[in-house]
Parts: C-alpha cells; sequence; structure tokens
C-alpha cells in the first residue's frame, strides 16, 4: 500500500456504562499516534457496534468497559463480527477486566485487557504490533 | 488484490463491499482510478446535499434529523462525515457519528467518517470518489458534512447540488453577512438553534444580505464560469430546531424548491460540466504533481539547475520554466 495508509481506529463504550473519561483519553492517546480514530459515544448495544464496523471498515475495535458486563457484551460482539465474516479486525476490550475472565473473553478472540494504571504508549504499541492486516 | 469482486458486490447492495471500496480508495489513488474506471458509468443518480457550517452550529446534530425524515420517506442514505487530519502528527479524532447515535439500520442508511488528510477546502481527497461509490451502492440521498469550516472552505459546492449553510445566533454580526466566500455559495440558509436568543437577528442580517443581492446583481460576465449556478437563485433562508425537528417540512420545500430549480432552469447541466472541469483538474494537479517531484529528485540537470540558483545566475521563475520545458519535450 501507499504511504496514505492509515490505521484506522474504532473505540466504543458498549452497555449502559457511562463512564467514557478512559475511552477519551485514548482515543486522544492514538490520535497523537497518528491514527485516525472514530469515537462511537456511550451506550452502544452489539449490533450499533458491528453495525459501524461494516461501515467504517476499521483496522482495530478498541472496546472500553468498566461496569463488568464484559462477559455478556463482548463474545455477542464476536459472534455478530463472525456472522458478517469479519475475521481481519483486532478486537481489544479494556477497563475493569478480572484476571479470572480473560480466559473466556481470550476463547472469544479478544486481546488486550489493560486497565487503570496502564501507560497510553503501552496500548499505542499493543495496537501497532496486533493489527490483522 | 482484486477489486473485481468487490465492485461487483458493491453494485449489489453489499455494505461490507461498499465500506472495504471507500478505505482502498481513500488509501492509494492508483487503486482509486481503476474502481471508479469501472463503476463510473453506474453513478449520477444520487442528489448529492453539501452541509456546512462553522464548529459548533450543529451540523451533525441537524443531519440526524434530516436522516429521520428521508427514511420515512422510503430512501436510503449515505453520510459523509469529513473532520480535521492533524498538521503535526496525521492523526484525527472523528466524532461525527457520535451526534447519529440513533438505531439507523443498516439496509437504509450508511455513515461514513473520513478525515481530511490535511487538504485544504473542507473535504478529503478521496470525498468525491466516496460519492461516487454510495451512488454506485444505490443511495438516493448523498449527504456530505463538511469540515466544521471557516470563511473560504467552499469546496462543497463543487461537489453538491444543494449547498446548506448552517448559522447559529449570537455569533458574528451583520457584518459577517456581507463578507466574502461561504455566504456567498449557499443555496440555503439554515439558522439552527432557533430557540435561541437573537435568532430573527440571525434571519433579518441574512435576509438583508440576500436583498442586496437582489437589487444589485453580480454582473454575469464577470463571474467565473465554475459559479455560473449562482446567478438566478435568490438563497432561501429557514430557522429551524434541529433537536425537536420544528420548521424542518418548511426546510425540506426549500431544498426540493433548489432542486426543481436546478432542473428546470438547466442550470443542472452547466453544473455538471463544472463539476467535471474542475474534478479533472484535481486529478491532474495530483498526477502532475508527482511526475514533477520524481522528475525533480532523480535528475541530474535539475541539480545543476539548483546550484546555479544559488550562485543566482538562475532565479526559481526560470528554474521552473526550464523543467516545464524538460516535461514538455517528455509528453
Amino acid at each position: 500500500m501507499s504511504k496514505e495508509r492509515k490505521i484506522k481506529i474504532l473505540v466504543c463504550k458498549p452497555g449502559l456504562d457511562g463512564h467514557d473519561r478512559g475511552a477519551k483519553v485514548l482515543a486522544r492517546a492514538l490520535r497523537d499516534a497518528g491514527m485516525e480514530v472514530i469515537y462511537t459515544g456511550i451506550h452502544q448495544t452489539p449490533e450499533d457496534i458491528v453495525n459501524t464496523v461494516i461501515q467504517e471498515d476499521p483496522d482495530a475495535v478498541m472496546l472500553s468497559i468498566l461496569s463488568g458486563s464484559h462477559n455478556a457484551l463482548c463474545p455477542v460482539i464476536m459472534d455478530k463480527l463472525k456472522e458478517h465474516d469479519i475475521d481481519d479486525v483486532l478486537v481489544a476490550v479494556g477497563g475493569i477486566i478480572p484476571d479470572e475472565d480473560k480466559p473466556l473473553l481470550e476463547k472469544h478472540g479478544l486481546k488486550g485487557f489493560y486497565g487503570p494504571g496502564t501507560e497510553l504508549k503501552t496500548i499505542v504499541e499493543f495496537v501497532k504490533n496486533n493489527l490483522k492486516r | 488484490m482484486d477489486y473485481s469482486g468487490l465492485i461487483e458486490k458493491l453494485l449489489d447492495g453489499n455494505t461490507r463491499a461498499a465500506a472495504r471500496l471507500i478505505t482502498l480508495v481513500e488509501n492509494n489513488i492508483d487503486v482509486a482510478e481503476k474502481i471508479i474506471n469501472s463503476i463510473y458509468k453506474n453513478t449520477g443518480n444520487a442528489y448529492i446535499l453539501g452541509i456546512t457550517g462553522a464548529p459548533g452550529t450543529g451540523k451533525s446534530t441537524f443531519i440526524s434529523t434530516l436522516i429521520k425524515i428521508f427514511i420515512d420517506q422510503g430512501k436510503k442514505i449515505g453520510i459523509i462525515c469529513v473532520d480535521p487530519t492533524s498538521p503535526l502528527t496525521g492523526g484525527a479524532l472523528l466524532g461525527d457519528r457520535i451526534r447519529m447515535k440513533e438505531h439507523f439500520s443498516l439496509e437504509n442508511v450508511f455513515i461514513r467518517s473520513m478525515a481530511n488528510r490535511g487538504q485544504l477546502g473542507g473535504l478529503a481527497r478521496a470525498t468525491d470518489d466516496t460519492i461516487k461509490i454510495l451512488d454506485a451502492y444505490g443511495c438516493d440521498i448523498i449527504i456530505v458534512e463538511t469540515v466544521g469550516v471557516g470563511q473560504s472552505d467552499v469546496d462543497i459546492f463543487k461537489s453538491a447540488h444543494t449547498v446548506v449553510v448552517l448559522l447559529v445566533p449570537g455569533l458574528g454580526d451583520d457584518i459577517q453577512a456581507i463578507k466574502a466566500g461561504i455566504m456567498e455559495i449557499t443555496d440555503v440558509f439554515v439558522v439552527n438553534k432557533m430557540d435561541l436568543d437573537g435568532a430573527d437577528r440571525k434571519v433579518a442580517d441574512i435576509m438583508q444580505m440576500i436583498e442586496l443581492n437582489e437589487t444589485y446583481k453580480y454582473d454575469s460576465e464577470k463571474i467565473p464560469i465554475d459559479f455560473a449556478k449562482m446567478k438566478d437563485w435568490t438563497p432561501e433562508i429557514i430557522k429551524v430546531n434541529s433537536r425537536t425537528g420544528e420548521n424542518f417540512d418548511i426546510l425540506l420545500d426549500k431544498i426540493s424548491k433548489h432542486k426543481e430549480f436546478l432542473e428546470k432552469t438547466g442550470v443542472i447541466s452547466n453544473y455538471l460540466k463544472n463539476r467535471i472541469k474542475t474534478e479533472t483538474l484535481q486529478i491532474l494537479k495530483h498526477k502532475l504533481t508527482k511526475k514533477i517531484e520524481e522528475l525533480l529528485n532523480s535528475n541530474e540537470v535539475i541539480e545543476e539547475y539548483i546550484n546555479e540558483v544559488i550562485e543566482k545566475s538562475l532565479d526559481p521563475y526560470s528554474m521552473a520554466n526550464l523543467i516545464i520545458k524538460m516535461l514538455e519535450n517528455k509528453f
């Protein structure tokens, strides 16, 4: 691809979780790392998120969840992506994700799991190194 | 890479194919050329509505309300939202979707965010090509939201059939209304947030400006050809509330009135000719610039010219003329 190729990221807040300071800080950090970041805003249903992925065609989807509903929401999002044959998009989740929940989420293909206190450059590097296309 | 599969799917109305083709067009102009080449004959059916205005005038919320109305009319709608790219890092934060959070279904609404990637004028390099992709995808109406523009980002009037400019009460006085630039390319003025104080004053300021245009019509001989659609049309003005949808019925009448005007007077064919001309000029500029850059970076003779300019035996204008001669020999 030519030098115009840009990394495009979707930052989402799934479910009934209004705490989006972290998502906004992350969006800003990825922007400053030279990426094109779409922030969807809060209260997104899995269907909204998958529709947005289809239309925006991002390289990565970053889900920010602090409400504890990650085990309910993330697998649904992954299943819906699969329904649409979307398998070349990195999907990461972060926020408050207890260690014991990681195996289940990993089984569904999610990555990341960064929580409070993570340095922003760690996440930027993670994104750059884990893109699927 | 194989685009023909994607293009076939696009013409079938496949949403993912449309999205992927837009990405390709954004990332690589040579690929864009091939894609547009194969879909061009399937374009020209959509009505293109340009929405522009200063940052914070409510463009995204306004569009969200428009989408709802067009859905009720059974239309398929494409939306392109352009936001600025950082000149420092090349990154961008695209936030227009936040205001369009209604649960629009995938079948009749396609929203795409786009960074302008440093292009001035309020649009991105790929915007015109994306319009064509959404047109071939089957959209009846394509709404283009420009970057929150300043006073002279007027490129949208070359891409859109009807240009709607959003204004809000309390921002600028009657002098702003008679400045050149964006106020001159408007087909329909919308004073948004009509519930705020000063909405009627804003409407009056603009009316005064329009009336002035009436009594002092442009000397049509002097207007450059690409502005030709301006004459004979008196801009409409309406105040609305995008949150409640108040006055949107009147607004839509005014947009239809402009559409009818374009068709009845034949201005539309004029507009088409101009659009093709400016678009081709853009493509030529891009291609020629690339050629010239290649030449500048690889040619020994040019190194000599540069040295001569340093020694003051040549000046940059004369050097440019010499390079044009070199190019002419190549063609």
